[in-house]
């Protein structure tokens, strides 16, 4: 399934988030880490969650998977998982989602495989944890199962996580994450501290899974090309919230959000040698977050107006979401 | 570990803060709210000083030496923690003593950790030959025991020990574990990049080592000079209720030495060996709570965290 | 290698660097072998260092440096082998030769603010005759790179952001005038909308400052920006070398052209296409033969019978693979005669050490 073209309303909605808010108590105030997002997945999609360091994106993975731990918490909003509400499961239930149904790829999780446990245990734990434990042939059976689509060879189960590489051990965690064919898998930086062959190769591994298993993946992450090559739509996220949401192609031809416009063209290209195009300023603190549109103290088309009143979501063409004044 | 994400942490421009001390004060008492142990200790501690000034400001501290008043009496309105075998006031004795002790413990501390920083810093930043011989001095030190080194240069030192004489003897051997410590701290401080960018800004060795690394060592060394401290304060104890401290002076330990001397557990007389034993519990569950709390201050995580 | 009078600013010489190996380490690694670059100081160049994990290239820098002792080979400085440099010598070095890192937060001492990166070194090698002179001599590079002074000194370093923290260091780099910048990775952990900002300051060392800078990075893209020459390095040895322009735009060594199909195109429509497989399969790539034959997949039989040269292709290019065999081979040590010399940069000012400014001859 190459570039599958977005139809509206022929997939349903796999997941859906709405006003979420995520905010963290520190003595100096509160840090809005998330304020106010809402988006759809829909199946088999693969959706891209684009931002810079500080905009957030690492707390809203959590936030989906309830995995926000104090001082963290979520302050408002909804998160739907194929109509039922993930905020209101009791915790036993949310364990039994969690891998399941929605898997997670945390950021730096191939540093966080256990180092003294062979790749096989690990993806027994999985299965352990949710009470499906096969007799030992059939559980070998879908271990070999699990790295060969993740293109590992079979004797890498009974290796320890110190004796593969980087990418072979974020192979092992994406083969973690699929081993019980969950329907969103969520991706924060899964590729950042790996070279750029392994990260293709990772990634590749990445889209095959999916396509496999037919699920829908949510990749986080800050590489803009990263999110070209790989996903479908695309949400730009600054300061904690929404500023864009398109299918890819439309961001990258026809970015609609100042801020996603100056983001596009600070990329450096391969064409032809530019200038070198930064966005002045510095992203806002989330203690503080400028009032109005927190992009306007560095936008170039500040309007009184934005200073005041935060811009809404509007639905710009079909499909294309942008929240902007000029809009 | 910090939960608040930390690249929104790092990426915090953070206006630099305006107030005096005012709001010094209240960042610290802010972070003492955290810090339990910090509290606690410096809680006992005090206390335990308070004990000391306050005593020395009403009561006559004469009254510590012996023969100065009517022995073995139980404690009464006159003498609050009655009065040992030789005519001593107790209360007098432990309010003189207490001072006393912890002076020993935090000189012998002090000289040990000077000698070990001093040390390791020489060992770790310049390796080699040096460090060879500094580590292997220290490695076999750790493990001959203490007690017994220091009791054949308390015999070895003739006459009369005095309170300073007795430092001395403690801090030779107080140097020898904060060598080790702080030596591995500079280890890995060694490899840091801004030691590296010093260098290339033509820094010398001794310079790196003064101006770069013992700044953010302070914490670590204050935290060891507690430790330092309360294990000094044990050998001399130690030392002194054998019998072989400064035999004039109403130290803590001096006083356990008389009341193993004259049985004072079997003659039933609970005054004379409870006080000493309550002060010196005091002064190590403050002393360790103090370290613990410090160790806490001085661990690089929790600084810079938002 | 013709004798010139003056020699090469920096040069390294036949380096190979081997980690581990001793009696007892039974794994050992070569990180560099057999690496020979020569680094004039006129005309002032850019030139990328491009290779993954395990290229090599941060040992390089380290050795470039002086952080860091080769296992056989030289590095020279002026002709003069580090290794056997007086402290006058060393000081001389230092101020020629300086240093960008790539962690924005390791390199300042939370001690401090800020402004002790700056002062210290003007401190230590006399830049200025007083406070204010000093203070002035600060302010004046903060404003170069673009930062402003009020919003800069007198903060610490978690008070910054990283690409501000990182604008900081290149100041600190310019205020020494070196002849040479070795940068490593610097824009690396760095927000991508404030990369460009670092990067151009350090274009603007080159252009206006005369400055020559070994950008040192495994992100082809911002390489291809930046430098004018591009040394591609795979497991310890150069793969492909010249032109930024050639290289990048039309890889000839296979794993050159690996690593740009690789880079991820901010381009929907530009996909990756399917990684080519190995020609041949090999169990063990060792010593004498080709490093990268293992996963080439224009492989053939010659590539197992030994290490290929540098075959000059082209006037400004030059790749190490069998399949350029036909064109002459290009020694090591004169890598740099590919070297292209950017147009709008004959002719340039460059301060020379006291702080005037002479015209480097062309």
């Amino acid at each position: 399934m190459a570039n599958s073209t977005v139809n509206n309303g022929a997939k349903p909605d796999i997941l859906r988030v709405e006003g979420l808010r995520v905010y963290y108590d520190t003595p100096r105030g509160s840090v809005k880490a998330v304020d106010g997002i809402s988006f759809a997945l829909k199946a088999e999609e693969r959706f891209g969650l684009a931002g810079e360091s500080g905009s957030g994106k690492s707390s809203m993975a959590l936030a989906v998977m309830r995995m926000i731990k104090p001082p963290g918490r979520i302050a408002h909003g909804g998160v739907w998982l194929d109509s039922r509400n993930v905020l209101a499961l009791p915790e036993e239930q949310m364990q039994r989602l969690r891998l399941a149904e929605i898997a997670l790829i945390a950021q730096g999780s191939m540093n966080s495989l256990n180092p003294v446990m062979r790749v096989r245990d690990q993806i027994i734990d999985g299965f352990r944890d949710h009470d499906l434990l096969l007799p030992r042939r059939e559980m070998e059976a879908r271990i070999h199962e699990l790295l060969e689509r993740v293109g590992l060879r079979p004797d890498v189960a009974d290796m320890f996580p110190h004796e593969l590489s980087g990418g072979m051990k974020q192979r092992v965690c994406i083969a973690i994450a699929i081993s019980l064919r969950p329907k969103v898998i969520i991706a924060d930086e899964p590729t950042s501290a790996l070279d750029v062959v392994v990260q293709r190769q990772v990634m590749e591994t990445l889209r095959k899974v999916q396509e496999d298993l037919g699920a829908s993946v949510i990749l986080v992450g800050h590489d803009m090309g990263l999110m070209a090559q790989f996903v479908d739509r695309l949400g730009i996220m600054y300061a904690g919230k929404l500023v864009e949401v398109s299918p890819v192609a439309d961001i990258f031809t026809t970015p609609r959000h100042p801020y996603t416009q100056m983001l596009i063209a600070s990329l450096p290209s391969l064409e032809e040698k530019g200038e070198f195009r930064g966005i002045p300023g510095l992203p806002p603190s989330l203690l503080d977050v400028p009032p109005g549109c927190a992009f306007h103290p560095r936008c170039p088309h500040a309007m009184d107006r934005c200073g005041t009143e935060e811009p809404l979501m509007k639905e710009v063409q079909p499909s294309s979401w942008a929240a902007c004044h000029l809009l | 570990m910090a939960s608040v994400p930390t690249a929104a942490a790092q990426s915090l421009p953070v206006e630099p803060s305006e107030g005096g001390l005012g709001e010094k004060l209240r960042g610290v008492l802010g972070y003492m709210r955290r810090n339990p142990p910090l509290i606690v200790g410096l809680v006992l501690l005090l206390s335990l000083l308070l004990f000391c000034g306050i005593g020395a400001l009403v009561y006559d501290l004469n009254r510590a030496r012996p023969l100065s008043v009517p022995p073995g009496l139980p404690p009464a309105a006159d003498y609050p923690f009655g009065t040992d075998n030789q005519g001593r006031d107790l209360f007098a004795v432990m309010v003189a003593g207490t001072p006393l002790t912890l002076r020993i413990g935090l000189m012998a501390g002090f000289i040990g950790l000077f000698v070990g920083t001093v040390l390791a810093f020489v060992s770790a930043y310049y390796g080699g030959l040096i460090d060879t011989i500094i580590r292997g001095v220290v490695d076999i030190g750790l493990t001959v025991p203490g007690l017994l080194v220091m009791i054949i240069i308390a015999i070895a030192v003739k006459g009369n020990l005095s309170v300073e004489q007795m430092a001395l003897v403690v801090a030779c051997l107080a140097w020898l574990y904060p060598t080790r410590t702080i030596r591995s701290q500079v280890l890995s401080m060694r490899e840091r990049a801004y030691v590296q960018v010093a260098r290339l800004s033509g820094m010398s060795g001794p310079e790196i080592i003064v101006k770069e690394m013992l700044p953010n060592l302070l914490p670590y060394l204050l935290a060891s000079l507690v430790g330092a401290t309360a294990s000094a304060v044990l050998a001399s104890i130690g030392l002194e209720a054998l019998g072989l401290g400064p035999l004039e002076s109403p130290t803590i330990g001096m006083t356990l030495y008389w009341v193993i001397y004259y049985s004072a557990l079997l003659l039933g007389m609970w005054w004379w060996f409870i006080p000493p034993i309550v002060i010196i519990i005091i002064l190590f569950v403050g002393l360790f709570n103090l370290s613990v709390g410090l160790d806490e201050l001085a661990n690089p995580r929790l600084r810079r965290s938002v | 290698m013709t004798e010139t009078a003056q020699s090469a600013l920096l040069e390294a010489r036949h380096v190979t660097k081997i980690f581990g190996g001793g009696l007892f380490d039974k794994t050992r690694t070569i990180a560099l072998e057999d690496f020979s670059m020569a680094i004039e100081s006129e005309p002032p160049s850019i030139t990328a260092v491009v290779g993954e994990s395990g290229s090599g290239k941060t040992t390089l820098a380290r050795l470039l440096l002086g952080l860091a002792d080769s296992t056989s080979g030289e590095v020279l400085y002026k002709g003069k082998n580090l290794r056997r440099m007086s402290g006058d010598d060393w000081r001389s070095f230092r101020r020629d030769v300086q240093v960008i890192f790539q962690d924005p937060f390791e390199v300042y001492n939370p001690f401090y603010k800020v402004d002790h990166v700056l002062t210290t070194p003007v401190e230590k090698f006399n830049l200025a005759k007083s406070k204010q002179e000093s203070r002035a001599l600060v302010e004046d590079v903060l404003h170069t790179v673009g930062l402003r002074p009020e919003e800069t000194l007198g903060r610490y370093p978690h008070q910054l952001s990283g690409g501000q923290r990182q604008r900081v260091m290149v100041a600190r780099a310019l205020i020494l005038k070196p002849r040479l910048i070795v940068a490593d990775e610097p824009v690396s952990m760095i927000d991508a909308s404030l990369r460009a900002t670092v990067l151009g300051s350090l274009k603007q060392l080159n252009q206006d400052f005369g400055i020559s800078i070994i950008y040192i990075t495994h992100d082809l893209t911002t390489a291809y920006q930046i430098s004018d020459n591009i040394i591609v390095l795979y497991r310890g040895s150069v793969a492909e070398v010249g032109d930024v322009e050639l290289v990048v735009r039309q890889p000839q060594h296979p794993y050159t052209r690996l690593l740009v199909g690789s880079i991820p195109l901010p381009d929907p429509e530009r996909r990756w296409a399917a990684e080519a497989p190995a020609a041949l399969s090999v169990k063990r790539v060792d010593g004498r033969r080709c490093k990268f034959v293992d996963r080439c997949p224009s492989a053939t039989d010659v590539c197992l019978t030994g290490v290929p040269a540098l075959f000059q292709t082209n006037s400004y290019r030059a790749a190490a693979c069998f399949l350029y065999q036909g064109s002459p081979v290009l020694k090591a040590e004169e890598m740099d005669r590919v070297f292209v010399e950017a147009p709008e940069r004959r002719g340039v000012r460059r301060p020379d050490a006291d702080g005037g400014r002479a015209a480097a001859t062309g």
